[in-house]
């Protein structure tokens, strides 16, 4: 008699879904953000095909915002599991102009919402690997593992097909998309304790070092390269900071931490009270129900 | 933390489980600790005013899953949309959608998390109004316990059996009775004594065997995480305390025999071949003799496989990839199961199901059945009885509308490899599938093989198919037109049996009209009747081309499931659907049997394209446009396009 440990057992039902998600759809991909729950989600995979690569390419939708290390991870992830890896830049944004200093929520509309949007036509997948969990906010605590878009990517909350045992239902309409969420059950908690037990590589900036940081309306924001406008004297500050969750490093508040470690880092995020996605930005427009219209809008 | 100490509903500083020392001191055994933590996956069950959400929000609250800028928020909507005055209402906490916000109740499904140092706990909230059966049945098929809830001040009313009903219905061996809001009833033992006998009674009226009743403040917070002050005469278990001790699901699973859909085969090269899936119940080993179902044939496992290395022995609940010694014929859809104790093999069921689409049950149309790894075909049979979840009385029934259950006998296209729901839910628990709109319509368990299945068994015969169309130096096909009354059905399929005749084709014509005076009189034209109708006409073609003929036949068939069913009957590339296009007004134009007019008169009822839908073929083999082309050129085309395709 074995007992199953809660990491198994989630693991387990992850590379599960992954394995149906291969098995019914035309043409699938891995959102890969680069971030911890993108690693865990990549991880996730090799370990449901090991010994074959997984089947279908790593897609990260760039803002060309970013920070350095995360496109430095994410080339040497692509290389290490064998798989093809997407980059897509929405042009119309790079046109433009778009940027996160001069456009605040267009930014996040342009780049992210309509440049998934655009990659996912232009090459014609039919399911798309997320790394969402339910207890990061409310309104993905009710989203579906299998979470169907319409032919404009929208979601429509009040029609989501029952979801019964481990049976998943992935046939769709002419147009419609499937996003997938493997790590839907995993609590912010079990990610960081599958990456230390898995030894898994995340980008650096989740530990604390000496980083040129500037303060803007309470948030910590690191100058990652020369682009960073700084306002009329505006210094950089090096303080010993590190990223709860990282994106584009402009709308990305850092906490200031000692935490140079795995365990240091889940010991900070036990003892923290604050939650993960309070350091992003995107989440706080448009009042308390900023995500869900997001997300209706076609956002992941 | 903000200050939250002058709200009532703030927790007695004595729940222990939540702050954890060990974390601020020894980071790396707090770790160590927790890498050994099982799950629970539980359902909490009650109607609106039950305190259902306040009892989730309480869990999170206390077990430190709301963190500050949460809290704040929460304070926040606690005093403009709250309905506890000042105090903070934790069911705001789980209320998710903006919609469900204004309106002040729960619409769908939610997952909640959170975890105490001995387990993690996964909870589904399923709202309390009439969706309700939908939703809890969702959110019970994953659990491993129900905490029904009861409201102290109004005891065990109709909602309570109907929760108990579907969680027992669903499989939940673990129940828990929480006598709820015991601070509004000044925490009397006799109330409570009397409505856990009340429950006790009407329990075991449905089979529940054993329960664990307990009573709770979630408001007050009374013996959630410790024992209560307030109920000095409750001996029992806190309910954290309980939910960390019941047995889980997957334990009991082990002791069963093995079991493993498999979900996909795995071949990166030529030298190895692994069948990868989650094991549903025992455990597997190298050197084990296993059995592929349905095929019956047997190998022995070589190596269990994991990127972490490869196992002495998995178990029931683990994701792997199984290789054998070696190589037989397996595939998703199989499955791999102990050779000595193999589970059962049929296409005939009882079963119970739960309908959970706004269009009801279509008794004898085409449905997608999904179970485990394997998609079949399957057509349900008028219901047995349908069960008043209130009353649990067994009502008649020619049909199963939302949130209805009922039990009924399904027919698989194909068999399908299976055990009893109560044996084994991943392989007795199965949904349905609607073909057209690709919505999950239904839940459903399987409860046994019917006899027929077990007894009619397929008599073996030497001269086949292939005998048979060989002596006809032919290859076997069905010719399906489809198309209005009055689309030219009837004149083309003629020319077509007359053509292929004087090619010394042997072709038989089955016509609408006709099978109607003999095989199907007993049918009339609703919707019913309808499906019935085409699907003898498919099972008599398929016998048809198994003596050798090519199969001509002219209906309207106006549903796009039932013409699929038939296609499904049939080995592939042998289904020809020919669409017969003629606009409506162009048929009721020629109107050959005056039954348009009829039908416009309202003399006659279900008439297809007037008060009946026609679904248009979407991927015809052969569609022929009336407008344009003469019956000739159409019965030409058709026959070039048959010989073509078999020659």
């Amino acid at each position: 008699m074995k007992t199953l440990t809660h990491l198994e057992r989630l693991e387990a039902e992850s590379i599960h879904i992954i394995r149906e998600v291969v098995a019914e759809a035309e043409n699938p991909v891995m959102m890969y953000s680069v971030g911890k729950d993108s690693a865990v989600m990549l991880h996730l995979a090799r370990k449901a095909f090991y010994p074959s690569p997984p089947p279908f390419p790593l897609l990260h939708v760039d803002t060309t915002w970013k920070f350095q290390e995360m496109y430095k991870l994410r080339d040497r992830m692509a290389t290490e599991s064998g798989m093809e890896l997407l980059v897509y830049q929405n042009e119309e944004a790079r046109a433009k102009g778009i940027n996160p200093f001069d456009h605040g929520p267009l930014h996040t509309d342009m780049w992210k919402t309509e440049g998934l949007k655009q990659a996912l036509d232009k090459w014609g997948f039919d399911a798309a690997f997320g790394g969402a969990r339910r207890d990061e906010e409310k309104s993905r605590a009710k989203e579906r593992i299998f979470s169907f878009r319409t032919a404009s990517h929208g979601w429509d909350p009040k029609n989501q097909r029952p979801e019964l045992w481990n049976l998943y239902n992935a046939r769709k309409n002419k147009g419609e998309s499937i996003r997938v969420f493997p790590i839907s059950n995993w609590t912010e908690l079990d990610v960081w304790q599958y990456i230390h037990l898995n030894d898994i590589p995340i980008v650096p900036l989740y530990f604390a070092a000496k980083r040129p940081t500037v303060e803007r309306d309470g948030m910590l924001l690191m100058v990652d390269d020369d682009r960073f406008p700084l306002e009329p004297g505006e210094k950089p500050v090096e303080r010993s900071v590190r990223f709860r969750t990282l994106g584009c490093y402009p709308l990305t508040g850092a906490v200031e931490s000692g935490a140079k470690t795995l365990p240091e880092v889940i010991q900070e995020t036990l003892l923290t009270t604050t939650s993960e996605r309070q350091g992003r930005a995107i989440d706080k427009d448009a009042g308390g129900a900023g995500m869900e219209k997001k997300k209706q809008e076609g956002y992941f | 933390m903000t200050d939250t100490n002058t709200s009532s509903a703030t927790p007695s500083g004595d729940a222990k489980y939540v702050v954890d020392d060990l974390i601020a001191q020894d980071i790396d055994a707090y770790l160590d600790q927790h890498q050994h933590k099982t799950m629970l996956r539980f359902i909490t069950c009650g109607s609106v005013d039950d305190g259902k959400s306040t009892l989730i929000g309480r869990l999170l609250y206390d077990s430190k899953m709301i963190f500050e800028d949460q809290l704040a928020a929460l304070e926040d909507d606690s005093k403009k949309v709250g309905t506890q005055g000042q105090d903070i209402d934790f069911a705001l906490l789980v209320d998710g959608l903006a919609a469900e916000r204004e309106q002040g109740i729960t619409i769908d499904v939610a997952y909640r998390f959170f975890g105490t140092e001995k387990r993690k706990f996964i909870v589904a909230d399923t709202p309390g109004h009439e969706q309700y059966t939908r939703n809890m049945v969702t959110g019970a098929s994953t659990a491993d316990l129900a905490v029904i809830l009861i409201d102290a001040r109004k005891g065990v009313l109709t909602q309570t059996r109907r929760h108990s009903f579907l969680a027992h219905l669903i499989g939940i061996r673990n129940i828990v009775l929480a006598v709820n809001k015991m601070d509004l009833v000044d925490y009397d033992q006799s109330t409570y004594e009397h409505i856990v006998a009340d429950y006790r009674t009407f329990a075991s009226e449905i089979g529940i065997e054993h329960f664990v009743p307990m009573p709770i403040s979630g408001f007050k917070g009374d013996n959630i995480t410790s024992l209560s002050e307030n109920t000095p005469w409750y001996d029992g278990p806190t309910l954290v305390q309980h939910l960390e001790t019941v047995e889980v699901l997957s334990s009991v699973n082990q002791e069963k025999p093995f079991r493993m859909a498999v979900q996909w085969v795995n071949r990166p090269n030529l030298d190895f071949r692994g069948f990868s899936g989650l094991i549903a119940t025992g455990s597997v080993k190298p050197g084990d003799k296993v059995r592929v179902l349905p095929s019956g044939k047997t190998s022995t496992v070589s190596k269990v496989v994991t990127m972490d290395g490869d196992l002495d022995e998995a178990v029931a609940g683990q994701s792997v990839t199984i290789c054998f010694d070696d190589e037989i014929d397996c595939s998703r859809g199989d499955v791999i199961a102990a050779a000595d104790a193999p589970p059962e093999v049929s296409d005939q069921f009882e079963s119970t199901l739960v309908w959970m689409n706004d269009e009801a049950l279509q008794v004898g149309r085409g449905y997608w059945l999904k179970l485990g790894s394997q998609m079949v075909s399957v057509t349900v049979q008028q219901p047995k009885y349908k069960i008043d979840v209130n009353t649990l009385d067994q009502l008649a029934a020619k049909t199963l509308e939302l949130n209805e259950i009922g039990v009924a006998e399904i027919s698989t296209d194909k068999s399908i490899v299976f055990e009893a729901y109560a044996d084994n839910r991943s392989l007795g628990g199965f949904i349905l599938i609607d073909k057209m709109t690709n919505a999950t319509v239904a839940a459903g368990m399987l409860h046994f093989s019917l006899r027929r299945a077990q007894n009619v068994h397929w008599q073996a015969i030497d001269i086949g198919r292939k005998q048979h169309a060989d002596l006809k130096n032919q290859t076997p096909a069905v010719l399906w037109f489809t198309g209005l009354s009055g689309s030219g059905k009837s004149t083309i399929a003629n020319l077509v049996e007359k053509k292929l005749h004087r090619m010394n084709r042997h072709t038989f014509l089955l016509d609408g009209d006709n099978v109607r005076h003999g095989l199907n009189k007993d049918l009339g034209f609703t919707e019913a009747d309808r499906i019935e109708n085409i699907r003898r006409v498919g099972e008599v073609s398929k016998l048809m081309t198994d003596a050798g003929l090519i199969v001509v036949t002219a209906f309207i068939s106006p549903f796009r499931a039932e013409r699929e069913m038939v296609r499904a009957m049939l080995p592939e590339g042998e289904f020809y659907e020919v669409f017969i296009d003629t606009p409506l007004a162009v048929a009721e134009e020629r109107d050959v049997k005056g039954l348009y007019k009829k039908a416009r008169s309202g003399e006659l009822k279900n008439f297809t394209g007037i008060d009946s839908p026609y679904e248009a073929p979407e991927e015809p083999e052969i569609r022929i446009d009336t407008t344009t082309m003469s019956p000739e050129d159409a019965a030409t085309l058709i026959v070039d396009t048959l010989m073509g395709d078999v020659q």
